[in-house]
């Protein structure tokens, strides 16, 4: 067996598009995610131009729908969805069970393929006149009257469905039979256990937002009439359907987060996590409580009382795993050997902006505040604390905490910390000021307001046109240290963690001989921490 | 990895990511059971909506089902368990080695195949049929008496069911073909069977979609 790195053998673009190699799926799945993430940051771009002003000036109503759909969609299916568990999960799930790959590396690959062919049918649609439902495809406005392209969205959607359910099924499969010899389940790094949970709702969730789709596809272009209520048929049963998928893909998003961020705060503080078994099985809570929560979306859209009030308080009961999570990285940190790199950087953003977003998310479970800010930028503020102060830190720190085993490099650090400082400054005036405006009672989905908003929507501008700079800036360094960053050893940071055990970047097998483990996943306390500059 | 040579299947059934059969074949298991339970929830999510709507208009979906041929319904159901007799025939004669056993996995998988096929011939004849009578949702859609709105979302939901149970049984009658074909080259044995076991969990699945199907559509409320 070739000891040369997955990335120097085999050569050629062939041996890229057909590889069956998880660490080089990930790296496909790097390139794809990321032009989906600037596809939809350039939505968002003209969201806050035309928001600038009061007067809807820049686009007409008509086109601004259009803009905050189709950031919606590509945000939420071709980014925020598939980013961590593919790119970071795919590379890291069978190193650090000291698997030679996936159980079904072939799957693996057809996953990618399969999200191309969604994301393309997708892109087409933007290309012909785009979608103006938003992400939510409310009926009967998406089967009835909406002019945009509703059906080539959703085969889109639902075809990259599937990428999400093969991932899902191959993550479950790998976990349970692939692990290294000694590697019992409370042995797992918390990044699998995340990557489990998240596997759980993508395989159970994902099939519902299929069929929901595909019955909304069959209603526009057949003329069927299952939420048509001129027809007999119920659009609050739409809602239902579409929020059992798409409240747990909230979680979905979040959760690999929370694991990459375990594996962060650990590494960092040079410390064991504290409450190991807690911070596992808030995992597994979190999927399955958040599979009941989906009513919390529905208290204004006519759904019973009794439904709102237990929908209210099974929301509220969500925050009790996710709290779990906040107080043990935290008390991790307590007495541990801090050191301010960039992924840790990104860790602490995390942490503060997953706790606002969280508590804002209690707002929101509550009955009657939710009435008052519904469908109003406090909403918006709030998922975008999660999803982008959450998820997006996280896949930022963790993707600058494996750079050294994915490229074999070292990202610069000053640079790096850099972008991270402006990272978290532009998303603050980005969406703070959001908060404001919801509890304002501006309305989401509006593309003109009142001029007295104005001053905290021209910070939001602001804010946003510097945490694009900000995201910019890693894209630049990352492709440079590819060629002219420093080559590093095999674990550069001291961590624990059987991917630190290989060489970076790794070979094809990951492991020359298969490891045995004989010990529990963090090993920092136990060991003289070695702090590397 | 080095265990491979100790089975007896040729080495080519052993991928090079697992240690030993034993490892890959729990694994391709585990795997169709996890994609059988995405499909419980595919199904479930269509279910769902028939479950709302027959509690919301009771009457009307009584009388939507008085017009499904009860019969062509009872004899699809008996070809298709037969064809799950013969699956787990050929599943039963995966696990046997010699010449015999092979004659009999090749003969019942072709056997699988063959029901499954007059299924779907059965099914378009009564498609054609339902869309010969105006039962086809949409424009075109006429059903006689006070309850042509719902009977039509009963038919909707009919047609969606009922259309993605047949796909669902297309592409078993392709893989059981393929799987046919490779036991005729005697691919399988002993050791290595993985395929007609993953293939006949997946061809039971889709027959039991069928047993929920045929009583919720075509029975439940007949003569009403």
């Amino acid at each position: 067996m070739s000891a040369e790195s997955y990335l120097a053998s085999p050569r050629g673009v062939r041996s890229w598009l057909l590889t069956t190699d998880h660490k080089r799926i990930a790296i496909l799945y790097l390139v794809s995610v990321t032009l989906f993430f600037f596809l939809g940051s350039a939505f968002a771009v003209a969201i806050r131009l035309e928001l600038l002003t009061p007067a809807g000036d820049a686009v007409q109503a008509d086109t601004y729908g259009r803009l905050f759909t189709m950031h919606g969609v590509v945000m939420i299916f071709f980014f925020l969805i598939p980013a961590i568990p593919t790119v970071l999960g795919n590379f890291l799930v069978p190193m650090m069970i000291g698997a030679r790959d996936l159980a079904f590396p072939r799957l693996n690959l057809l996953s990618w393929y399969v999200y191309v062919l969604g994301a393309s049918i997708s892109l087409w649609a933007i290309v012909h006149g785009g979608v103006d439902t938003g992400w939510t495809f409310y009926t009967p406005f998406s089967t009835t009257y909406s002019n945009g392209a509703v059906v080539t969205t959703g085969i889109g959607v639902f075809i990259t469905g599937f990428s999400s359910i093969l991932t899902g099924l191959n993550f479950i499969v790998t976990i349970h039979r692939m692990r290294a010899p000694g590697l019992g389940w409370y042995r797992l790094p918390l990044f699998i256990w995340a990557h489990y949970a998240t596997s759980l709702m993508m395989v159970l969730g994902t099939p519902v937002i299929a069929m929901t789709l595909l019955l909304v596809v069959a209603e526009r272009a057949l003329g069927l009439g299952i939420f048509d209520p001129a027809r007999g048929g119920d659009p609050i049963l739409f809602q239902h359907l579409f929020w059992f998928y798409s409240h747990p893909a909230v979680y979905i998003m979040v959760l690999p987060a929370m694991g990459v961020i375990s594996e962060l705060v650990t590494a960092f503080a040079k410390k064991n996590i504290f409450g190991y078994r807690f911070v596992a099985w808030a995992s597994i809570a979190i999927a399955v409580l958040g599979f009941f929560v989906w009513g919390h979306h529905m208290f204004v859209s006519g759904q019973s009382a009794y439904a709102g009030m237990v929908f209210s308080a099974l929301s509220f009961l969500v925050a009790v795993p996710s709290a779990i999570k906040v107080f043990n990285w935290t008390a991790t940190l307590y007495r541990g050997s801090v050191s301010f790199r960039t992924p840790m950087l990104y860790a602490f953003g995390f942490i503060g902006l997953f706790t606002i977003g969280g508590l804002t998310g209690l707002f929101l479970s509550a009955l009657g505040l939710d009435v008052h800010v519904h469908d109003t930028y406090f909403v918006v503020a709030h998922f975008h604390y999660i999803m982008v102060g959450g998820t997006i830190m996280a896949f930022l720190g963790g993707l600058h905490y494996w750079w050294p085993k994915i490229s074999g490099s070292s990202y610069p650090e000053g640079w790096a910390r850099f972008s991270a400082l402006v990272i978290f400054v532009g998303f603050n005036l980005t969406f703070f000021p959001q908060f404001l405006l919801g509890y304002l009672g501006m309305p989401r989905r509006y593309h003109a307001y009142p001029p007295e908003l104005q001053v905290l929507n021209v910070m939001s501008s602001a804010g946003a046109s510097i945490l694009g700079v900000g995201y910019l800036i890693p894209m630049v360094y990352l492709f440079w240290s590819m060629r002219y960053g420093a080559r590093v050893a095999a674990n550069p940071w001291g961590a624990s963690g059987l991917e630190w055990t290989t060489p970076s970047p790794p070979p094809t097998c990951n492991f020359e001989t298969t490891p045995v483990v004989t010990q529990d996943p963090y090993t920092y306390s136990s060991e003289e921490a070695q702090v590397v500059g | 990895m080095a265990e491979a040579g100790h089975s007896q299947a040729p080495v080519s059934s052993l991928k090079h990511h697992f240690d030993d059969m034993e490892q890959q074949q729990a694994a391709s298991t585990l795997g169709m059971w996890v994609f059988l339970a995405t499909e419980v929830l595919f199904f479930g999510g269509a279910l769902t909506v028939y479950a709302v709507y027959r509690l919301v208009y009771p009457a009307a979906f009584s009388a939507a089902s008085n017009h499904l041929d009860v019969r062509i319904g009872a004899v699809n159901t008996v070809v298709l368990i037969g064809s799950s007799l013969t699956m787990a025939i050929a599943v039963w004669s995966a696990r046997r080695n010699g010449p015999r056993s092979t004659r009999m996995l090749v003969g019942s998988l072709a056997m699988t195949a063959l029901l499954g096929s007059v299924f779907l011939a059965i099914k378009a004849t009564e498609y054609s049929a339902k869309l010969a009578a105006g039962l086809f949702p949409g424009p075109a859609f006429r059903f006689p008496g006070a309850h042509a709105r719902p009977a039509e979302l009963f038919y909707s939901l009919y047609f969606v069911l009922t259309g993605l149970h047949a796909l669902h049984l297309a592409i078993g009658i392709g893989v059981v073909a393929v799987v046919a074909a490779r036991a005729a080259r005697g691919r399988y044995d002993l050791e290595y069977h993985g395929p007609v076991e993953i293939t006949g969990l997946y061809w039971h699945f889709v027959d039991v979609v069928w047993i929920f199907l045929f009583p919720l559509l075509y029975l439940v409320g007949r003569g009403g």
